[in-house]
Parts: C-alpha cells; structure tokens; sequence
C-alpha cells in the first residue's frame, strides 16, 4: 500500500481497494461492512417478514472541482449519489443527513444555491433531508465545500411514502446474485459526468455539448422492480466507470461478464473527448446511471422498465454472465465480501462519485501474499468485451487516477 | 481543443471492412507459411499501436503464424532510471514546480516517483501541452516552472515552439528537462542486435507524421526489413500488417506510407524546422537498448539556458534498477510481457516494479490489461 496516501487510493480503482480491504476492513471488519454492495443492511428488532424489518444505510462524501459544473453541481450529486446507492440494495431511500466542510470565503450567494439544488434534488427523489452538520475549516484547506450524505432506506416502508417508489416489501439484493444465463442492462449513454467534469476543470473548450447525468435513480430501481421482480441486482457505475462496476459484481459473484462493444450507448461528443484525452470510456465516471443485472427472462421487461423512465431512454441490454470456465478464480471466494466503506474522493478527483464498495479478493489471506486484483495465472479474466470485430478483449479495472497520455 | 469527428473515425473501424481485412491477411500468412515454414515477427514499434492492437483484441483473431512483438515506443518507458531520478530530484529545489504530461506520475525511479513526491508536497502541475506550462510560467512568476520533455520526435518539436515562445516572449521562470528521443537511431540499434529476430516493422504513425517515410529507409536497404508506416484505427493497424505481409511474400524490402492522410514522405517541414532551429541531435540512454549514438535532442548553445539541468544541478540519488524487472528485455522485444516472472505476480498496474507497467503506453500495462487471459 506504501507509506502515504495518495490520489489514486480515492480514485474507485483497484488502489482504492487495497486501502478499503488493508485498512477500514481490518480496523472495522463487521458482517454488514464485508457484503461488499453500496449498501449497509441493517436488522432491526421490528422484525415482520423476511426484509420488512430491515434497513439499508449508505454514506459518501463529495469533493468536485468545480463545485458548479455542466448539467449540475456538487449538492445535485450529493443527494443522487447516496440516493442511488441505497436504492441499489433494493431498499427504499427515504431520509438523508447531510454534512457539510465549508471553505473560510466561500460565497454565501454558492452554498445557498447548492442547498436550493439539493431540495430540489431530494423532493425528485422523494427523500427528506432530516439532519446536518456544518464545520468551517480555514481559507486554504478546502476546496470550496465537500459535502457528506448518509442515506438510510426501508424495504416495507409504511405509507405516507409513496411518492418515494414504495410499491409494498422489498427484497434486499446483493451483487452476489448475479447467475450465468442472466442479462446485464445499463440505464443510458456512458461517461457523460466524468466528460462534463474533466472538460470544465480543465477548460477544455466541448462544455457546451457534454452535460453530467447526475440524476436520482430509485424510481427507476423501482420501475425495473415491478416489472422485473427477479431483478438480482443493481449497481451504479460512479468512479471507476462501468469497467470497475462489472469486476466487482463479477467477483461478488464468482461469474463471468461478457459486453457487447456495439451494444453500450455512448454520446458521440463523449466518445470523441475519449480519443482525444485517451480515455477508455469503460472506466469513465457516470453520476446518473445504473447497471442491473436480470434473469434473461425478464430482460426485456426490464429493458422496456428503464426505457420508459425519465432517466432511461437510451437504455441498453449490453451483455451477459457466464459461467467461469475451470471454476472459481484462484484466490477469491464469494463469501470473502466486501462492503460500503465511504471513502472519500480524491480531491478534484472524477466528481465524487458513490461508496467505495468493492468486489471480494482473497487478498492477502486466500491469495497467498499477493496483491493482485484478481488471479491471473491459470485463470480466466472475469469481464471481458465483445468487439465488432469478432475479436475478444479484458475489461480490466482502472488503477489508479485516469490520467491524459503524452502523444 | 478540436473535437474529432467520430463519422469519420467510425469509418476506420467500420466492422466489415475489418473482417475482410482480416480474410486477407489470413490467406497471405497461410501463403506465406507455406514457404517459410515458421511464423513470421512484426514488430509494432509504437507503444499507441500497442495499445491500439490490444483494445481492438486482434490477437485472438489474428493467424497463429503472425506474432506481433511489442517495441521500444512508449516514451516513459525507455526513459532510464537515471533520467527519471533527474526529474525527480529536480521536485527536491526549492522554489521549483514540476510540470508533466500525466503519464510520468506514476513511474518509480530508484526510491520515489513523482506521485509520492507530490503526496510529501512538491508541487507538480500535470498538464497536456508545455504551452500551458509556459502560461503557469507567466502565472506564477515567482515559481520556477521546470517541463517535463519526455517523447519521441513527435512531441519535441511542441517543445521547441515552447521554448522559441518563451524567448519571444522573454520569461524566465521557465525551463525544461529534455528527456526526448529519435526513433530511428534506436531501430538502427534493435535490427543491429542479434537477438532481436524481426521480419518487419510497423513503423509509427504519429512520429512520421513529423519525419516522413525516408530516415527509416535504411531498414529495407541495409537490412533488408520492410516497414510499413500506418495509424492507430484498427481499420489502419490491419492495413499495416496486410501490406507488411505482402511485401515479405514478395520478397521486396520497401519502406510503404498506409497513413497517407496524415504521413507525407518528407514529414513536416515546419515541424523538423523547429526541431533543427531549438536542438541538436545527442546521445542518449534508452531502458533496456542502453546507450545509443544520436538518439537523443540537447538544446542547442543559444538556448542552453532554458535547460532545466543546467539551471538547478539538482543533486541525483544514484541510480538502483528494480530487481528483477525485465522491462529492458521487454523493450527490446526479446521478451514477452507474459514471460517476465514478475509480470502480473510482483509488477501489476496498481504495484508497478517497471515502467512497462505503468503507462498506459507500456507493453506490460496493455498486455496485463487487454490480453491476458
């Protein structure tokens, strides 16, 4: 892990990883903690039915340079973001606290419209701001404002809820679900958050044509619930992109994922910042997406689910789970979870982005000392992509911080 | 910035274009083994055609008698260690900021790397042009704002526009540390070194497009190895090796241009203008080819006080190589990623040992990324 940390560690890569599993996990080690999805489930004494009484909690802290950004900004995407993670565990969002680190000089003028976007962000979502902190730390140690969230959601929440997706109890999902047979869907065009945050940090000069997606998800979990009730999964490719997403639930649950190149959506101008930046859109952060994974039965139900809903048009069935061929991966076993760890963003890092939840290795333990993110030797690569060409690739996690290439 | 048109780009990636692309070179390396009776070595010299090979997953569909070996093309990595202690050290001088194209940061030298140097609180800008560097230059007038010149003839005349701008312009509190390199002195070295088997060359896209087709004629008349210089779409990469793979059935050496769009024989004349006006060719060490004559860039006299070196003498830790790593080897194409024993075991992305593993450009990180399996 090294003496110190570094950028990279809060970059939703494979180095975030080791700090999550080589550090929080032995300090912290619960049950709840080692699942390993974007959300905590919590049993409660008021225990009526299978996951009546239990509740999902979720927590992220946001950092994004800038504050204020195309298609959004920092408080949109605080909501969103922990918002989303909680509907990913199938729970239904309910309440947030919300905290703030304010930088000494930060305008009045951009924290009230931050707050005025949040409201509007958490009436969409039909979520109540319940609690807050507020710190001020000195001119120079901030970055303007980071915000923390913390979600908590129910899976039979009682009524006077409705506007907030309750259709009757849920079932608590896990990315350790997802079965060989199933289908994987994504909710929409890819990378368009970390596009809009990159080119208006940067300057870049295509802000006008590339908006971030960040958007609250949880009707749309709920849509897809009721038309795909055996729906194993969900999960939401923030930092990292979908490349991390898919390695992760490919390790949760010990299977294979197969992507079609041609399948996933992209918008043209998000494609072409790609090639000039030397991006790989498959790790590119998204704020307003969800990836669900489905038996195949119900794929085109979900699918039609997703596309009718406001957040979902360009939806997409983009591949499949298969089986791992010559069994589990060496060093990795299902049970070995992980968990909801919220590790913060780096600063001015790819927009905040969601939980650092991450997929299960052996690690240290199973793996026999070493540090790979997943067997190499003698072993299948989980993810891999489908080009037009007919040929075959990896899809491999990001390590470390995206960065632009020399030539 | 121009954003690229993507219907034209999607037309060098049209899907069944590629497929009979594919067809084609099947039946000329099927003719081509029958004659030979052994595969034939294309080495892709270029670390963005590395790259570009492995994303479009083309070696599981290329015939089994076509290998393509990797070269010694991604700048980072045939920066020695010694160089990238230099810029290291250069973090240590008080008063100094680092600016770097981004993927220098994460490349280990003999005890730190710029990333761990920016964690301890040097200060590094990474930046995408070192015209922004001179711009922070102007900004920050009391900084000294050292560029980081790491690439091949590709990037260094952009260097020698920054520093002539810099003259113009007259700021001070600008230099750069010239790490660059010359592809062709390092391919006179690679087709010079006996273990090194080479049939042909896929000769590189963006480095011609400033030097033109002629400095690499001598591949096909002294050593009788045929080079095809191509781009980066997979519809280009293809075009490369079909037209590589003709001519080696043919029998004739020859130097062939299949990026007409952006390659002229002669290159670019402003470019290689800038170069010849800023710098002068020198030796140079490269990881893994080692020293080799003329194959680096100083700054000429009249410019020498632009030198980063120069200006700061920083003091330089001696040099330790990783042990263990192959990346020299590597480089050289004498051994596959896969066959380093450090390769996916001790050296991964997030733990690199070499700086094959690091950049994205490198050979190690392509292969560990997109091939293995």
């Amino acid at each position: 892990m090294g003496d110190t940390v570094l950028l990279a560690h809060g970059s939703g890569g494979s180095m975030m990883r080791e700090l999550i599993e080589g550090l929080f996990f032995d300090a912290y080690g619960s049950a709840e903690l080692l699942r390993g999805d974007d959300a905590a489930i919590l049993e409660t004494l008021a225990a009526g039915g299978a996951d009546a009484g239990r509740l999902a909690l979720s927590t992220d802290t946001f950092v994004v340079s800038p504050y204020f950004f195309p298609g959004g900004d920092i408080g949109r995407l605080a909501v969103c973001g922990t918002v989303n993670d909680v509907a990913t565990s199938g729970a239904v969002p309910l309440w947030l606290s919300v905290g703030f680190i304010l930088e000494e000089g930060l305008p009045l003028a951009d924290l009230r419209g931050i707050c005025a976007s949040m409201a509007a962000a958490a009436r969409e979502a039909g979520v109540r701001i319940v609690t807050g902190d507020t710190k001020v730390v000195e001119r120079g140690h901030g970055d303007g404002i980071y915000i923390n969230t913390t979600g908590v959601g129910l899976f039979a929440p009682a009524l006077g809820y409705a506007d907030s997706g309750h259709r009757g109890t849920r079932r608590a999902l896990s990315g350790a679900d997802c079965q060989p047979g199933d289908r994987v869907l994504l909710s929409g065009t890819l990378g368009d958050h970390g596009i809009a945050i990159v080119s208006a940090r940067e300057n870049l000069g295509f802000t006008s044509t590339i908006e971030s997606d960040v958007a609250p998800l949880n009707h749309l979990v709920a849509d897809v619930l009721d038309l795909a009730p055996h729906t194993r999964c969900f999960r939401d490719p923030t930092r990292g992109g979908l490349a991390s997403t898919l390695n992760e639930l490919a390790m949760q649950s010990q299977v294979a994922i197969i992507v079609e190149e041609e399948a996933v959506p992209v918008h043209d101008a998000v494609r072409g910042a790609c090639e000039m930046l030397g991006y790989d859109i498959f790790q590119v952060a998204n704020e307003g997406k969800m990836v669900a994974v489905v038996p195949a039965q119900e794929a085109e139900a979900a699918l039609c689910a997703m596309r009718a809903s406001r957040y979902g048009k360009d939806a997409a069935l983009i591949g499949e789970v298969a089986a791992i061929e010559g069994g589990a991966v060496d060093g990795v076993s299902a049970a070995s979870a992980v968990g909801s760890v919220g590790a913060a963003g780096a600063a001015g890092g790819d927009g905040g982005g969601a939980v650092g939840a991450v997929g299960a290795t052996g690690g240290d333990g199973g793996g026999g000392g070493r540090r790979t993110d997943r067997a190499y030797a003698g072993a299948e690569p989980l993810v891999t992509v489908r080009t037009a060409f007919g040929s075959q690739r990896v899809l491999d996690m990001l390590v470390g911080e995206q960065l632009p290439r020399i030539c | 910035m121009t954003m690229p048109d993507m219907a034209l780009l999607d037309s060098f990636r049209d899907p069944l274009l590629a497929r009979r692309l594919l067809a084609a070179i099947q039946n000329r390396a099927a003719h081509l083994a029958e004659h030979t009776k052994r595969p034939v070595h294309l080495m892709e010299v270029c670390g963005t055609h590395t790259v570009a090979i492995a994303r479009s997953g083309f070696c599981s569909v290329l015939p089994e008698s076509v290998r393509l070996i990797s070269g010694p093309g991604c700048p980072v990595c045939v920066t020695s260690n010694s160089d990238i202690d230099r810029i290291i050290a250069l973090t240590r001088i008080p008063g100094v900021t680092l600016a770097s194209f981004g993927d220098m940061i994460r490349v280990p030298g003999s005890s730190s790397s710029l990333q761990t140097r920016k964690a301890e609180g040097a200060d590094i800008e990474v930046l995408y042009s070192p015209l922004d560097a001179l711009r922070l230059a102007q900004e920050r007038p009391e900084r000294q704002i050292v560029f980081v010149g790491v690439g091949f003839e590709t990037t260094a005349p952009l260097i020698a526009a920054t520093v002539e701008r810099a003259v113009a312009q007259g700021v001070e509190n600008f230099s750069v540390l010239v790490a660059h390199k010359r592809v062709p002195p390092a391919l006179a070295a690679l087709v010079n070194d006996t273990e090194v088997a080479l049939d042909a060359l896929i000769l590189p896209g963006h480095v011609s497009t400033v030097i033109g087709s002629e400095p690499y004629r001598f591949l096909a008349r002294d050593h009788n190895i045929p080079g095809v210089i191509t781009g980066f779409e997979p519809l280009d990469v293809l075009q490369g090796i079909a037209q590589l793979l003709e001519l080696l059935a043919a029998g004739r050496a020859d130097i062939e241009i299949a990026y007409r769009r952006a390659v002229h024989v002669e290159g670019n004349p402003t470019a290689l203008a800038a170069l010849e006006r800023v710098f002068e060719p020198s030796d140079a060490t490269w990881r893994g080819l080692g020293r080799i004559a003329q194959s680096g860039y100083v700054l000429r006299e009249e410019f020498a006080a632009f030198d980063a070196l120069r200006r700061f003498s920083p003091e330089v830790e001696p040099t330790v190589e990783p042990q263990g790593c192959r990346c020299g080897e590597v480089l050289r194409g004498v051994m596959a990623p896969g066959d380093c024993p450090l390769f996916a075991r001790v050296c991964t992305p997030a733990h690199p040992v070499g700086p094959c593993m690091v950049s994205s450009e490198g050979s190690c990180a392509a292969h560990y990324r997109y091939r293995r399996g």
